[in-house]
């Protein structure tokens, strides 16, 4: 298999390669780490860590208490906008990858 | 028109649509049998692995749980969703790019090893079949009460739908099926809800509903938040308030640990992750995940409110009702045993957390004692407690205390009086809940043992043909064994659910994480970790379900840590035995190191591996 991979990438300069896949790899680690900062503060933070502390304020306009809220629904719209975020970011940054490396492999 | 013949239309109209779609999109190829010939756009991925996921448990079960647990039912709102995120980030691009076509497939050649091959194989054969088991207890429920056939009967029926299906059209079979059940099993979740929710609060979405305030009619004055009102009747009968966090056992670090372990298992769930392998690029594959918590959200953010309307009617309903004034729902449901309602000899039914409560459930004790405490409670009652016996401390004793949690979904359209066709959707719903979830996992079951196991470890040189009927054959045992699951249900099933997530969180997740994230890792510190995972979550469940040990509290916890949350620890655990190991062995192979290099490129490079290109396939 491995083999396999290496006949399809493509023949850059080894080094120019590898610092573009370096650099890629790179923002790629930062935006999950933003991401999964807010996935824990949404989650398991307001959700759990500190929802007896936020159930004394009431979502605005509503019933509900807001630690509550965040358990049974806050998070959860949490997460969807979360992977959103993270696929046109990544699609965005896959793009500029791509573009980096593009002239020295014009085939593509 | 009644409910039964409603629920015959429904069945059968839905069941023929899965056949349908079975025939049109059948395969003759492997590839097609288990990755859909990655052709699958990535909305109706979406939509199948939403299908696939959301099982009789969160169809029917969830809310249920939500509805007694109150705040804490949030950990399976926020695990079962949460896991999500950590896949989508973590695992799905990745697992995509490396594209071949099992999670056992990424382990074996990331770890170059048929050990570690061996153990994920069967880790996922594991997980799949308790999950299997409990879809089989949902069918059931659903046949027993709206068809009025024999359980037997309607797991049969049930197994042969998904037989055809699944060994027709494998995957792509599967898959596009996956989509039509979504759509039904959405629809007889969302349309109940609305109904309830316009009802006793005159708001069309329930998520709103919810916070708002109730109907003057229903609450005798205008003003009152549905919550504040759960919350004053819950704390009148001595139930704790429905909204206060952290009450009885359900400790923030419980909560946390569960909701954790849970999260952990979603991502590492195979017939989960075998759903990225189904598109056609890494990109299709995030988008997939963005998809699929999108159509999971829906019913997510239902099921809260589908609980608390739920606690409300039952609560209401049930409470000094009269002997003669019987709800209608009661009596089709106490025909189940999964209600059942033991008076104290003043003919007023009371549903309370106290000694007084009368409302119980019959859970694994067997038909032929059911009677006997029946009639010796009947002559307790009768002669004024002088002979017979009592049967509430009893029932209370064997932990059966309130009604079994399995009815709440399906009974709440009853309860708030809905149109005898809402009632029969939602038995429709159930089916297709349990359905998809069921086929999904017997693909895995069958790619387990016929790829991973029989072609890549047993016989490397079979031919497509001999593959893909042993793949088949499988999936046929594989039916069978879980239909005698459902016919005669191991009692432990729920608890061993607890295992899947527990085993998935300590396996699969550190393993795969660390084979992307860190190209050190090598062989043995791998296999080290997941055998400690494994062995250390296992040993734990095990004791603390089948043996009775007292659950640890590591010296810094309150109260023991609940089985469920395990798998927390079991996953540190994983981490720490491969990250400590990892500078004493040897690092993977140059060959390993560029798999992992390309695994981590994006699309448009090294394009994602095409099973024909490949040269082992």
């Amino acid at each position: 298999m491995s083999e396999d991979v290496q006949s399809k990438t493509p023949d850059l300069g080894p080094s120019e390669n590898q610092s573009a896949l370096t650099r890629y790899w790179k923002s790629n680690l930062r935006t999950m780490l933003i991401l999964l900062v807010v996935w824990a503060a949404g989650g398991l933070g307001a959700g759990i860590l500190i929802a007896d502390w936020l159930n004394q304020f009431q979502l605005f306009g509503s019933g509900y208490p807001l630690g509550f809220w965040f358990a049974h629904q806050g998070s959860i719209i949490i997460f969807v906008l979360l992977i959103l975020v993270y696929c046109l970011v990544m699609n965005r940054l896959d793009a500029r990858h791509h573009q980096e490396i593009q002239p020295s492999h014009p085939e593509e | 028109m009644s409910v039964q013949s409603w629920t015959y239309i429904f069945v059968s109209l839905s069941f023929g649509l899965y056949l349908f779609i079975a025939w049109i999109s059948r395969v003759r190829d492997t590839e097609g049998f288990y990755v859909a010939g990655r052709g699958i756009p990535a909305a109706a991925n979406g939509m199948a692995t939403a299908a696939d996921w959301m099982s009789a448990a969160s169809f029917i079960s969830m809310a249920g749980l939500i509805s007694t647990m109150g705040y804490s039912g949030g950990i399976y709102l926020m695990g079962w969703t949460g896991g999500y995120v950590l896949l989508a980030l973590l695992l799905a691009p990745y697992l995509r790019k490396f594209g071949h076509y099992t999670v056992p497939d990424f382990v074996g050649d990331r770890y170059d090893s048929n050990i570690a091959r061996f153990v994920a194989v069967l880790c996922a054969i594991f997980i799949s079949f308790t999950y299997v088991a409990g879809q089989m207890r949902g069918v059931g429920v659903v046949f027993s009460r709206f068809l009025e056939v024999d359980i037997n009967v309607g797991v049969v029926i049930g197994m042969t739908i998904v037989f055809i299906y699944a060994t027709l059209g494998g995957m792509k079979g599967i898959t596009w099926t996956q989509v039509a059940q979504y759509w039904v099993l959405i629809t007889a979740f969302l349309i109940p809800a609305i109904a309830i929710s316009i009802k006793l609060t005159g708001q069309p979405l329930p998520q709103i509903g919810l916070g708002s305030t109730l109907d003057t009619s229903i609450a005798g004055q205008s003003g009152v938040y549905l919550l504040e009102k759960l919350n004053q009747i819950q704390s009148d009968l001595g139930f704790g308030r429905y909204t206060d966090t952290f009450t009885g056992n359900w400790d923030k670090v419980n909560v946390f640990c569960v909701a954790l372990a849970l999260m952990v298992g979603t991502a590492g769930l195979p017939h989960v992750l075998v759903r990225f392998y189904t598109v056609k690029s890494v990109q299709a594959a995030r988008w997939s995940a963005f998809w699929a918590l999108l159509f999971i959200s829906f019913l997510y953010l239902t099921a809260p409110a589908t609980a608390a309307f739920a606690r409300f009617y039952m609560l209401n309903s049930l409470n000094g009702t009269q002997a003669d004034e019987l709800p209608a729902w009661f009596e089709n449901w106490e025909k189940t045993g999964l209600i059942l309602w033991f008076d104290d000899g003043d003919g007023i039914m009371r549903y309370s957390a106290g000694e007084d409560n009368e409302i119980f459930r019959t859970g694994a004790i067997p038909a032929t004692e059911m009677t006997s405490i029946r009639v010796t409670h009947q002559q307790w009652v009768d002669s004024d407690g002088e002979r017979g016996e009592d049967a509430r401390p009893l029932l209370r004793q064997r932990g059966l205390t309130g009604p079994d949690r399995d009815i709440i979904v399906l009974a709440t359209p009853e309860m708030a009086e809905l149109a005898s066709w809402i009632i029969a959707l939602v038995a429709a719903g159930g089916l297709a809940a349990a359905l998809s979830t069921a086929s999904g996992l017997l693909l895995v079951i069958s790619s387990s043992v016929a790829h991973d196991l029989y072609y890549r470890v047993l016989n490397p040189a079979a031919t497509e043909k001999q593959r893909l009927l042993v793949g088949r054959s499988v999936i046929g045992i594989a039916v069978v064994v879980a239909g005698i699951f459902g016919i005669y249900p191991p009692a432990f099933v729920s608890q061993v659910v607890a295992f899947a997530f527990g085993l998935a969180a300590a396996s699969f997740f550190p393993t795969i994480v660390l084979g992307i994230f860190n190209k050190r890792v090598g062989t043995i510190p791998a296999i080290c970790g997941m055998l400690a995972g494994i062995g250390f979550t296992g040993f734990y469940i095990i004791a603390c379900i089948f043996f009775d040990m007292e659950p640890w509290t590591f010296g810094l916890f309150a109260n023991g840590i609940n089985p469920q949350g395990i798998g927390t620890f079991g996953m540190l655990l994983n981490f720490l035995v491969t990250l400590t190991l990892t500078p004493l062995f040897p690092g993977p192979t140059q060959e390993v190191k560029n798999m992992v290099d390309s695994v981590r490129e994006p699309e448009g490079i090294g394009l994602a591996v095409n099973i024909e290109a490949s040269p082992e396939h």
